[in-house]
């Protein structure tokens, strides 16, 4: 299906990632492009077929529900862009 | 004696242990070799006095008589696999200068068997591309050249540098993920051996994620015994990947040069394509008379969903890629970029860090996840991943693994497949399919092209077989006699 850059819009915007204007048309064509090579999978015939989740069939693990970690914010905050105190600082999310 | 780069891996272990060499000497050789292959651009980052300390250490441990499997041998890491105090970067602009304060388990299990770490290896951003060129340090430059020319070529990807820096003589072997084909089209590409074993035998953990249920990390070696030797020590059960297999982790060094009598191996009819080089044809049935010749059998066999796994891939990992990238938002760790509002600095952030193929990716990721489109996308390709898999099944009731091409070409000019994103997709056309069904399969050197490039051949295992893998590739490797090195122009 081609999509337009209306939709490459609401795209980018969903996946919060700032796209110039003049951008978004060169990039509906490619994912256009792309999005109608992947079609050929309709040819496939999947009916009655359970779709697959995983690459091994394993049921997941449980774990103990115990702390395994944690108590070391200076490891945890090492890589903050801003922090003080041992809080991330944010910018301001309410008005 | 040659040089103590030009050792495999085993090799070097041997010297170490008969006191032919330190690790010191061994490493201090590879130090410079690494310095003076930088026109190569494999590595992101080099750790010398790192490396050399790890080897005074190894040293000691070896006076002591505690060395361990790999004690003293000098890898390389690629920028994918968190290192405790090294940057790690995933070779993307949005991770910055991330030092990650934990050590991912595979690179950690190396270290326990006493490795020693030259530094990180340039890849394709996020693992996210088939020639090296996606990533923010720019491209390698394969240390292959066709003969006569002079043209920058490809070393592949997303594994370049580990695949370059191996088939360069920088270091002994180099750790590798895989998640379309990353360890065996660049390792094609350069004459060394690359293997992506069965989808939970390495943890995960540490490793920045791309498309978790495909993703998977290996070697790329200079010999298939190099290979096997580092296999070992990666792999093994690791409680903080819950995909990873509650299974022991055999001695796969043991399993080559093992006899392949009696062998059944496939032939999947479907593993040629248009356009691709008659040379590649001829070394694939160059490949089935070897191992007919070793004593296996060779049956054709047929997996008629072949060509649809890449379209499938291209939509369950972007899927998979564009909620494991939700977490880089400029606010716990790497780049942060100004805006008015939040939504804006995630944005921002996310346009600024993020490359042209990643992006793009995420972008589609996102779309076939969005609303209204989930069935006809996300879910008609994880059907479809089923009747891949199910091909594999059903082949396995007739052979006991699979010989194919590795890539359908040589390595290919830097610049040259850029412009198209499908043609590059192309790259991974018989490597994506055993992502898709979680199976080992490895690609061995196995001859030239008419320029002088190497050719690889690929061999698949049912699941937790690795073990006939390594045979089979011993076989080919004795087989092909395959020698060649590329010509030193750094």
């Amino acid at each position: 299906m081609a999509i337009d850059a209306a939709t490459v819009r609401k795209v980018a915007r969903l996946a919060r990632i700032q796209e110039p204007e003049e951008r978004l048309e060169p990039l509906a064509q490619e994912l256009s492009g792309i999005l109608q090579w992947i079609e050929q999978l309709n040819e496939v015939d999947t009916d009655g077929v359970e779709p697959m989740t995983s690459a091994v069939a394993v049921s997941l693990p449980m774990r103990d529900d115990v702390v395994t970690d944690g108590g070391d914010p200076s490891r945890v905050l090492a890589n903050a862009p801003k922090s003080v105190s041992n809080f991330f600082v944010v910018p301001k999310v309410v008005e | 004696m040659a040089s103590l780069t030009s050792l495999t891996l085993k090799g070097a272990l041997d010297g170490l242990a008969s006191g032919a060499f330190s690790a010191v000497e061994l490493t201090q050789a590879h130090v410079e070799a690494v310095e003076a292959a930088r026109p190569l651009n494999a590595f992101v980052l080099e750790t010398p006095e790192k490396a050399l300390e790890m080897a005074r250490a190894s040293d000691s441990r070896r006076a002591r008589g505690e060395a361990g499997r790999l004690d003293g041998a000098p890898l390389g890491i690629k920028d994918l696999f968190c290192t405790e105090g090294v940057r790690s970067t995933a070779c993307s602009k949005i991770l910055g200068d991330f030092v990650p304060t934990y050590e991912s388990t595979v690179s950690a299990n190396l270290f326990r068997d006493g490795a020693v770490m030259l530094g990180k290896l340039n890849m394709d951003e996020f693992a996210m591309g088939s020639s090296n060129e996606t990533s923010a340090f720019g491209a390698v430059v394969n240390p292959w050249r066709a003969a006569g020319s002079n043209q920058a070529l490809t070393p592949g990807g997303s594994s370049g540098g580990s695949a370059a820096a191996v088939a360069a003589d920088l270091c002994l072997g180099a750790t590798a993920t895989d998640t379309g084909g990353s360890i065996r089209q660049p390792a094609a590409f350069t004459g060394t051996v690359g293997i992506k074993p069965t989808y939970g035998r390495c943890s995960r953990w540490g490793v920045v994620a791309f498309a978790s249920s495909l993703d998977q990390a290996g070697p790329i070696a200079k010999t298939v015994e190099d290979a096997a030797i580092l296999l070992t020590s990666m792999a093994g059960h690791d409680p903080k990947d819950s995909t990873s297999l509650p299974v022991e982790t055999p001695d796969f060094a043991a399993f080559v040069g093992k006899s392949v009598k009696g062998l059944r191996v496939g032939v999947p009819k479907e593993y040629r394509v248009d356009g691709m080089p008659p040379e590649i044809e001829q070394l694939w049935a160059k490949g089935v008379e070897w191992l007919r010749d070793a004593g296996c059998e060779i049956v054709e066999v047929s997996l008629p969903h072949t060509k649809y796994a890449l379209p499938a891939y291209y939509i369950v990992a972007p899927a998979e890629a564009s909620s494991n990238l939700a977490r880089y938002d400029g606010m716990r760790y790497g780049l942060r970029a100004d805006g008015a509002n939040l939504t804006e600095v995630y944005e921002n952030t996310r346009a600024a860090g993020f490359g042209d193929e990643v992006k793009r990716r995420i972008l589609i990721g996102t779309y076939v996840l969005s609303a209204g489109y989930y069935d006809a996308y996300y879910l008609k390709a994880q059907k479809v991943r089923r009747r891949i898999a199910d091909d594999f099944d059903r082949a396995w009731e007739s052979c006991d693994a699979l010989l194919t091409p590795t890539a359908p070409s040589a390595a290919f000019g830097l610049g040259e497949r850029q412009a198209d994103p499908i043609a590059m997709y192309l790259n991974d056309v018989f490597t994506v399919t055993t992502n898709l069904a979680g199976l080992p399969s490895m690609s061995v050197p196995a001859g030239l092209d008419a320029g002088g490039l190497p050719l690889g051949l690929q061999l698949i295992g049912k699941a937790l077989d690795e073990g006939t893998l390594f045979s089979l590739a011993g076989a080919v490797e004795r087989a092909a006699g395959f020698r060649a090195k590329a010509q030193r122009w750094w």
